[in-house]
């Protein structure tokens, strides 16, 4: 077995909203990325992915608030560590984040070569401007970026492009995990692809050695990363390798969030969309039992009562369900 | 199918000229085309091709610098603000942005009661106007009742997108613009809508126009497929034509560089 890189076990956090109301957007998730390995979280808006990915830096303030599970970096649990040391000693070499929409967050009166000195100011103070910029080329011709970029301004370049400056910043200092939160949502085709390329490059030279994908683009996901989890109100429904996970989904809400991928290939028109009927849970006052049990079309009795537990069933794969594989693969049979 | 029926939208050397001098930009470039009754049309290409620029000609909301567009086989004339109301009630329009179509001001019933108004008129009893705008909700599945007294961000983006549908209902114009109408919601929801526009067109046969930088949606919704590469068709025919057999370099590009999930996603090509 390889090196586990990071590991997260029952992770819970919440949000304390204004009326003192708590809201689980992360309940007890558990994961594992393994070194060279890319995990990908998909799932409906609202469903938690952004606040899990917040969650799995350990780097909470107000109103996300820690409630229980544990953080372990490379052997290091970091737990309950100070907002601080987690801000000086864990982003940016451990983990990195690459938030939503980064690339609309550079400041636009520096140069691109300023981001990557003050990188470097907060980590490594030793270092010389020289030694930065010498650093700072070689990485981007590394990552397949002109070296020129370093020294414009972002608001000459397009959006892809600094998409990918925003990618390469954040991996300077070579973190362990790399999380990417939809990282080519705002962006076509074309700029989407070398996106992905640069991204898939970062573990080949070594920058990182392993990345979580955040998107709800199915398609994307299964090209990417080797696992992918489907989040559903702040719990995993389903846990399997990335082909698993595409042809083979178990949770009837995965199956539903396959049923509505749309990929330009013959016999796609065929196909009728199927589209989940109704809205997420209120995570304010969730229901009783599980989650997805308004929604279901197999839903019982039972499930409205009681909270389903994870099911393992073997080689890193699991679904949140009432039913037994063989069940619900004869329920899908059937249409 | 959509041969042999009659003319809805057409457009003939349609150009538009942003800028003059040196900042002169071409953003739509000699453009003909025919929308036929009935039909879903797409117009596919990347971000600043011209597609955007191409819609609000179409809607009239900017002018035209040269060729003519032809609406029911007669020169569209748009030169007074009556007229183009008129224009307007059958030529409506679904943005990209859900948070930014609305007035934040009014209220969602003002929203549906303004559609009724523009179709029927003011003379019409209460009752009669709840009962539409109820129809025209439940028809994308929202419950009116909790609607009413409501405002527009209060929605989720779904939601919000199916209210411009449930507007649609009402007015039932003959032509829809859809500029990109699933770009901003998730993939799930975006089934819905899908869904939800395809009913409407069955319901009160209007021909839809898709602009969209995601060929497979133009793939599984559209008769016919226009690609658009600075301004220019490149390419045009039925969908499958269009996108299983491309001929030109752009079209082929294009349809490489989005992620499958059946065939191989070259990355080394870019």
């Amino acid at each position: 077995m390889s090196n586990v890189i990071l590991e997260v076990r029952e992770l819970t956090t919440k949000y304390i909203t204004r009326f003192r109301e708590n809201v689980y957007a992360v309940d007890h998730v558990s994961l594992k990325v393994e070194e060279g390995k890319s995990l990908g979280i998909s799932g409906e808006s609202g469903c938690g992915k952004s606040t899990l990915a917040l969650s799995l830096m350990g780097y909470y303030f107000a109103p996300l608030h820690y409630t229980s599970g544990e953080i372990i970096i490379d052997g290091r649990n970091i737990t309950g560590m100070d907002p601080d040391d987690i801000r000086k000693s864990i982003l940016g070499t451990e983990i990195s984040y690459i938030p939503q929409s980064a690339m609309n967050a550079l400041n636009p009166t520096q140069k691109v070569i300023h981001f990557i000195e003050d990188v470097f100011q907060a980590h490594d103070p030793c270092k010389t401007k020289k030694e930065i910029h010498e650093f700072a080329k070689e990485a981007f011709e590394t990552l397949g970026l002109p070296a020129e970029v370093l020294q414009r301004y972002p608001v000459e370049l397009s959006g892809g492009m600094k998409q990918r400056t925003v990618i390469a910043v954040s991996v300077v200092l070579s973190p362990r995990v790399l999380i990417a939160d939809e990282p080519s949502s705002a962006l076509d085709v074309t700029s989407q692809k070398m996106v992905i390329k640069m991204l898939k490059s970062l573990m080949e030279n070594c920058f990182i050695k392993s990345m979580i994908f955040i998107t709800h683009e199915l398609p994307l996901l299964y090209n990417v990363t080797d696992d992918i989890m489907v989040m559903y109100a702040g719990q995993i429904v389903e846990k399997a390798t990335a082909k698993e996970a595409v042809f083979d989904p178990l949770h009837p809400y995965a199956r539903g969030l396959m049923g509505s991928i749309i990929v330009p290939e013959s016999g796609l028109r065929d196909v009728k969309l199927a589209a989940i009927p109704g809205v997420p849970p209120n995570l304010k006052n969730p229901p009783a039992g599980c989650q997805f049990s308004e929604r279901c079309k197999y839903v019982q009795p039972e499930c409205m009562v009681r909270s389903i537990d994870l099911r393992e069933v073997g080689a890193g794969r699991a679904y949140r369900c009432i039913f037994s594989e063989e069940q619900l693969r004869e329920a899908y049979k059937d249409g | 199918m959509a041969k042999i029926e009659k003319l809805c939208l057409s457009g003939s050397g349609l150009t538009k000229v942003f800028g003059f001098g040196r900042t002169r930009t071409v953003a739509v470039d000699h453009v003909d085309f025919d929308f036929h009754e009935g039909e879903v049309v797409s117009i596919v290409g990347e971000s600043g091709s011209g597609k955007t620029t191409l819609a609000k000609m179409l809607l009239g909301l900017i002018s035209i610098t040269e060729g003519e567009i032809c609406f029911q086989g007669k020169k569209r004339d748009i030169r007074t603000q009556k007229k183009k109301r008129e224009y307007w009630k059958n030529i409506q329009a679904i943005f990209q942005d859900p948070y930014s179509s609305y007035n934040i001001f009014n209220k969602i019933d003002a929203v549906l009661l303004d559609c009724i108004r523009m179709r029927v008129g003011r003379k019409l009893p209460h009752a009669k106007k709840i009962e539409m705008m109820a129809e025209a909700c439940s028809f994308v599945n929202l419950k009116f009742e909790e609607l009413t007294n409501k405002y527009p961000f209060e929605l989720s983006g779904g939601q919000m997108q199916r209210l411009m549908i449930a507007r649609i209902f009402l007015l039932k114009p003959k032509i829809l613009l859809a500029d990109e109408p699933t770009s901003m919601i998730d993939a799930c929801s975006r089934a819905t809508i899908l869904d939800m526009l395809m009913q409407l067109r069955d319901e009160i046969g209007m021909t839809v126009v898709f602009i969209t930088h995601d060929i497979g949606l133009a793939y599984y919704v559209s008769d016919v497929v226009y690609i658009m590469e600075h301004g220019k068709f490149v390419e045009s025919g039925s969908a499958d034509d269009v996108i299983l057999h491309p001929k030109e370099t752009y079209t082929r590009r294009l349809i490489r560089d989005v992620p499958k999930i059946h065939e191989v996603w070259d990355l080394s090509t870019v």
